[in-house]
Order: structure tokens, then C-alpha cells, then sequence
């Protein structure tokens, strides 16, 4: 039981330093803002990041570089509360803070990964944006 | 120390049965954007459903441990305040869950949507249910079953992974969008695997009585089955994450680990039906209904489980409706079905009579709510599918409002599905209600 529970512990240790590591920058306080913001209205109900998340709304971790959205696109929607989104009332600075973080976001990586290299064992390798 | 168990499972139906609206609800919005918008947005309508079935999920398995380990193990419960101090604080978080959805004062992560500091009175209620569970057990039982294993893994991993949750809140994991994003979900995965426990645990305790055999708990393939899913439960969280930019050994390793899960608990479920006697099955008839209908559902669950736990499947299907699917088809499949066989066990034993009395129409109930899931679970496959196509295989991808249109008509049958199991739900938990309070007014 010592022994499961030492494993566990070095497992836990590693993961949380090694195995999660990734060349993400820091995100900035901004961005921390935006973040702050996205989960006080509660917004991963509807919206996802790399797939995990709500159904009712799109995927946002690539909305900021799709070439048909983008920031301005983003930040136009946000107090829109057209069909399924909630009247928000975001000022100014929250709206360019929201942009800010779903930036940040979109910078760490891919999703949906469309060309993702699949091998002959079911693994896939994944397209890391940083490298 | 009845009444305790019996509030715990009262609380954990009328939980069922709301999670059931509130999800009936938030599918409305789901098909209807514009319905109770100004009331009940959907971004508060989805945690009032999530936050309402875990607690079914967590009231029923727990109400049906202190039950188990003191009316039918006939063990002396270490501490009664300790089990109504754990009781009030659950009420008590419940109703602050509640208050913080419809104040809008909202954590917002996901399946923990509710203000981060109820985060604390929940973990300080399973350290005490820990205290007093392993206080009971340890001393007046040698040599384990392997329900009791599980109950006790299931109760101390969840102290842990409960805290886990909310390592979002230290800088090192906040500051770093991927590592704070992984974490999150592999609490959430082993989390999965901490209720899992508690759940499959009363599922072998429940094989175990009905048969009258000890040895069902005891045996080798039990134990090997509790290693299994214990090894899920710590190493099998990624492949939530196979998709995210993590370091690839770490969802290597829960590739490998999340292939294993499933088969052990499909052969165990196999043996016991094939060696139990026609009596034993009469006598625990509803019990052994629902326990029935969890093995069709394990096998439902064993397919997409597994068929999406390989990376390149999982490619295709990760972020539409079949991970829906799949996690429905485990919490209602599986969980629902195992915990309601356990309250079926529990009112047997205690008013037989009055439950017969309304066997016919909980036979009903029974296959309201089996059929209506299974038509719930086809739409989400279906409604998956569309989605994959849409992000996978169409050369002019059309906007993801046009996609929801696509798949609009799978979900109005998947709407209707739902209000058949909250009908089912109704059928089958009204009279179980009506006999533990009758029960409860009467005990001591």
C-alpha cells in the first residue's frame, strides 16, 4: 500500500512538472483577467477549448486566428446576445481583456488538428503550434 | 443511524429527479435558444443540471455505504455525529451550490461551475466521511471484500482529487493555460474513476447479498478488476486529453491503461447472472432488474468506451455529441441504474410488501426509462457523427450554426428521449420516495 501510494505521488509530481510541460509562455495579467471573466459568466457551459467544454456554442481555441472571425469579430459578438448567448454587458476593458485571453489561447496550440499524423498502432501525433 | 442513510438516499432521489428537469430544461434551450433566456440562461441551466445529477450520483452511493456497513454488515458506525455533521454539511453545500447558480456568483469550471470556497465545506464532509468509514471498517473486519476496498479507495481518492480540482487557483498551474487546462481534466477523469468506485463497489456488495455469497467480493478476478479500475483511476485520465499539446508519454501510458477498464466488470456481472437461481432473482426482482439492465448498458459503454480511448478514433470523435454519449451513457447507463438497484435492495429489505404493491408499475417505469435511453444515446451518436463530418470531412465548411441546424432534427428526438427518462425516472423513484419516508418516520 506504502509502495502504490509513493508511485502515485512521483506519478502526480512528474505530470504536474514534466508532463505538462509545454513552451506556452506565461499569460499575461490581461489575459488572467479574460480568463477570470470567462469562467465568472460560467462560459465553458455552451463554448469549448480543444473540444472540451459545452455543445451549444463553437470551439474558441482557434477563434482569434480563424480568418473568417478574429478579434474584432469576437469582441463584437460578446454583448450581442444573438440566438443562444446570454445579454451580456461587458465594458470596454472586459471585452479587450476576453479577446486578450482567448489570443493567449489560441497561441498554444491546435484544435480541430486536421492534419494530425496517424499511426499504424491507432496513435495520432499531434501538431504542436510552438515548435 | 437509519435515518441518516435514509436521508442521504431521500435527498439523493429528489436530486435524481430534479437533475432530470433541469436537464429536460436545458435541452429545451438546447432546441430553443430563446426559452427561459431571461429566467435561466443556458450557461446557468447546464450546472444546475450537472452539479443536481452528480449529487444524485454522490447522495445515493454514500447513503447506501452507511446503510450497508451498519444495517446489513451489522458494524458499529464509529461516530453518528460525525455521519449527521457530514449529512448537514452536504445540505448545507447543496443549498450554497444552489445560491451561487442563481446569484450568478459563479467558479465557472466545468461540472464545478459553483463559487470555488464551497470547494472547502465538501472536501472537509469526505474527510469525515473518510474518518469514519475507515474508523468503522478497520477494526471490526478482517481480511476485506473487495467492496469494501473500493468504497475506501473511492472515499480517500477523492479527498485528493477533489483538491486537485482546484489547483487552478495557484499561480504555477493558472499562469500556464495547457498545464492548468490538463490538470483540470485529470481531476476530472479521476474523479470519474473515485464515484466509479463507490458505485461499482455497491454493485459487487449488491451481487454479492442477492446471491448470498461472500466469495463474489473475494474472489481473484474481483481483485484484479479493483487493481484495474484503481489503475484507471490514476493513470487513465488522458485520454480526455489526447488532443492537447501535453507531453505525448502521458497519454501514451492512458492509452495502454484505458483499454483495460472495461472487461473485468462485463465477465464478473456474466458470471454472477449465469450462477444465480431463479428464487434469488424473485425475491431481489427490481433489484436485479435494474442490475440487468446496467450489464446491457456496460456493454454499450464497453464499445464506445473503448473505441474512443484510440487516439485515432478518438481524433475524429473528441468534442461532439459521441463523448456526450459516451459520458451520459456511463452516468445514466451505469451509475443511475447500479445506484437504483442498491435504493430497490434497500427498500426491499425494509417494506417488502409496500414495494410489491407497486411492482407492475415500476416494471413500467423500467422500460420507460431503459427504451427512452436508449433512444437518447442513438440521437447523440448520430448528432456526433454530423458534427465529425462537419469538422473532419467537409471541403467547404459551412458556419458551426449551420452545423447545429444539420443535426437539429436528431436532437428533437433526443428532447423527447429526455423527457421519457425524466418520466421513467418519476415511475421508478415516486414510490421508493413514498416508502423511505414512511420508513424514516417510523425508525429510530
Amino acid at each position: 500500500m506504502i509502495a502504490l501510494v509513493a508511485m502515485f505521488a512521483i506519478y502526480n509530481v512528474i505530470v504536474y512538472t514534466q508532463g505538462t510541460s509545454n513552451s506556452t509562455p506565461k499569460m499575461s495579467e490581461k489575459a488572467l483577467k479574460g480568463e477570470q471573466l470567462y469562467q465568472e459568466n460560467n462560459c465553458t457551459a455552451c463554448h469549448q477549448f480543444y473540444g472540451l467544454g459545452g455543445y451549444l456554442g463553437p470551439d474558441l481555441t482557434n477563434i482569434i486566428s480563424n480568418k473568417y472571425k478574429g478579434p474584432t469579430y469576437v469582441n463584437a459578438f460578446l454583448n450581442s446576445g444573438i440566438k443562444s448567448m446570454p445579454q451580456f454587458n461587458f465594458t470596454e476593458e472586459e471585452k479587450d481583456a476576453l479577446v486578450q485571453f482567448l489570443t493567449e489561447v489560441d497561441q498554444t496550440g491546435y484544435y480541430p488538428i486536421k492534419d494530425a499524423e496517424k499511426e499504424a498502432n491507432g496513435w495520432v501525433r499531434i501538431k504542436y503550434k510552438n515548435q | 443511524m437509519k435515518k441518516t442513510s435514509f436521508i442521504f438516499i431521500v435527498l439523493s432521489l429528489l436530486a435524481l429527479i430534479a437533475g432530470a428537469i433541469f436537464g429536460a430544461l436545458a435541452g429545451i434551450q438546447y432546441v430553443k435558444p430563446d426559452f427561459l433566456k431571461e429566467v435561466i440562461a443556458f450557461n446557468k441551466m447546464r450546472p444546475f443540471h450537472v452539479s443536481t445529477v452528480l449529487g444524485w450520483i454522490i447522495l445515493c452511493s454514500t447513503g447506501g455505504i452507511y446503510y450497508y456497513i451498519t444495517e446489513v454488515l451489522k458494524l458499529n458506525l464509529f461516530s453518528k455525529k460525525l455521519a449527521g455533521v457530514h449529512l448537514v454539511l452536504f445540505i448545507l453545500c447543496a443549498i450554497a451550490i444552489y445560491v451561487s447558480f442563481a446569484t450568478g456568483k459563479m467558479g465557472g469550471r466545468e461540472y464545478f461551475a459553483y463559487a470555488p470556497i464551497i470547494s472547502l465545506p465538501i472536501l472537509f464532509g469526505w474527510i469525515l466521511f473518510g474518518i469514519n468509514y475507515f474508523k468503522t471498517v478497520v477494526k471490526q473486519i478482517k481480511g476485506w471484500p473487495v467492496y469494501l476496498w473500493m468504497w475506501g479507495t473511492g472515499i480517500a481518492f477523492m479527498i485528493y482529487h477533489l483538491g486537485e480540482t482546484n489547483f487552478w487557483m495557484i499561480p504555477y498551474f493558472r499562469e500556464n493555460f495547457i498545464k492548468d487546462f490538463t490538470i483540470q481534466w485529470k481531476s476530472y477523469g479521476s474523479l470519474a474513476g473515485c464515484w466509479n468506485m463507490l458505485v461499482y463497489g455497491t454493485a459487487i456488495f449488491l451481487m454479492s447479498r442477492i446471491k448470498n455469497d461472500d466469495n463474489i467480493g473475494k474472489g481473484k478476478k474481483a481483485f484484479f478488476f479493483y487493481f484495474l479500475g484503481l489503475f484507471n483511476l490514476m493513470l487513465g485520465w488522458a485520454h480526455h486529453t489526447y488532443i492537447v499539446p501535453t507531453q505525448p508519454w502521458v497519454r501514451f501510458l492512458s492509452y495502454g491503461v484505458s483499454m483495460t477498464e472495461w472487461i473485468i466488470l462485463i465477465s464478473i456481472i456474466i458470471d454472477w447472472k449465469k450462477s444465480l437461481s431463479a428464487e434469488k432473482k424473485k425475491l431481489n426482482n427490481m433489484s436485479y432488474k435494474f442490475l440487468m439492465a446496467t450489464d446491457f448498458w456496460v456493454f454499450f459503454n464497453l464499445i464506445v468506451a473503448l473505441l474512443i480511448s484510440i487516439p485515432y478514433i478518438n481524433l475524429f470523435t473528441h468534442g461532439t455529441h459521441i463523448t456526450v454519449a459516451h459520458s451520459m451513457g456511463t452516468t445514466i447507463g451505469i451509475n443511475t441504474t447500479i445506484l437504483l438497484a442498491s435504493v430497490f435492495y434497500i427498500v426491499n429489505l425494509e417494506d417488502k410488501v409496500q414495494l410489491n404493491k407497486h411492482i407492475k408499475i415500476l416494471k413500467l417505469g423500467y422500460w420507460v426509462f431503459n427504451i427512452s435511453l436508449g433512444v437518447f444515446l442513438t440521437c447523440l451518436l448520430l448528432g456526433g457523427v454530423e458534427k465529425s463530418v462537419w469538422m473532419y470531412f467537409t471541403d467547404k465548411p459551412s458556419s458551426f450554426g449551420q452545423m447545429q441546424d444539420k443535426i437539429q432534427p436528431y436532437m428533437y428526438v433526443f428532447l423527447t428521449a429526455g423527457f421519457g427518462l425524466l418520466i421513467g425516472i418519476l415511475i421508478v423513484a415516486s414510490p421508493m420516495l413514498n416508502i423511505l419516508v414512511r420508513k424514516y418516520k417510523h425508525s429510530t
